[in-house]
């Protein structure tokens, strides 16, 4: 099983701050562009991922409970 | 002691301050970011402030990592607020301390400008007629393989 986090526009959109689902084996991409479809987000491709709180690219591959977060452009300072 | 903090209450800044004092510095500088309210003539009742805490507190402590390669005997503290702030609060501080002050300067720059792209932190702005979470504010296109590139990520 694996946790997934949204935020800011991410999270207003999807209407949840995480859901629990298992995509372990899937590529980052490929979680993205299920998520993207499943819950008809348009800018899931501007945000960057983070993998248990590091950034990812792409191909990294999800593992059995890895917890993945959608990072939207970042605004603080 | 806790250099890097996400926090709910109001900052205080003294104690930001306090955690970067060291006998062989001969400088501090002090980065006190504030609520704005007016961004291109347009007025900005308040803000909320959302962050991913864990990986932000990770990322600021990344950030001064950063800093204390590349200034030698530089201590770091940084403190971010999140949640609704109104216009003058004080959103973020930085505070740095070097041997020397040209370099408590620049390190102080370094650490804000780091802050705005790699740290998970968002900001909500309220106006009178509307609201929209802020993206991008670097005009940077967003990294198209999803995460930061080496020269970003170590520079």
């Amino acid at each position: 099983m694996n946790k997934i986090l949204f935020f800011a526009h991410l999270k207003d959109a999807v209407g949840e701050e995480s859901i629990r689902i298992d995509v372990s084996g899937k590529t980052v991409a490929e979680v993205k562009e299920f998520l993207a479809k499943e819950y008809e987000l348009q800018k899931l491709d501007t945000a960057m991922t983070a993998v248990n709180e590091e950034f990812a690219g792409d191909e990294e591959v999800i593992e059995q409970g890895d917890e993945i977060a959608f990072i939207p452009p970042v605004s603080g300072g | 002691m806790n250099y890097y903090e996400i926090s709910k209450e109001p900052i205080d800044i003294q104690a930001i301050i306090d955690k970067v004092v060291q006998r062989d510095a001969g400088a501090i500088t002090t980065f006190i970011g504030t609520v704005r309210e007016l961004t291109k003539g347009k007025k900005t009742l308040f803000l909320i402030y959302e962050a991913y805490e864990s990986m932000a507190v990770k990322k600021l402590a990344q950030i001064g990592q950063e800093i204390e390669e590349k200034w030698p005997n530089s201590k770091v503290a940084i403190t971010h607020r999140v949640g609704k702030l109104d216009i003058t609060d004080v959103a973020v501080v930085i505070a740095v301390s070097t041997p020397h002050r040209a370099d408590a300067y620049e390190a102080n720059r370094y650490a804000i400008e780091r802050i705005k792209e790699i740290v998970p932190i968002w900001k909500k702005e309220h106006w009178e007629d509307g609201e929209e979470w802020i993206g991008d504010q670097l005009e940077k296109v967003s990294y198209p393989t999803g995460k930061p590139e080496g020269a970003d990520l170590h520079e």
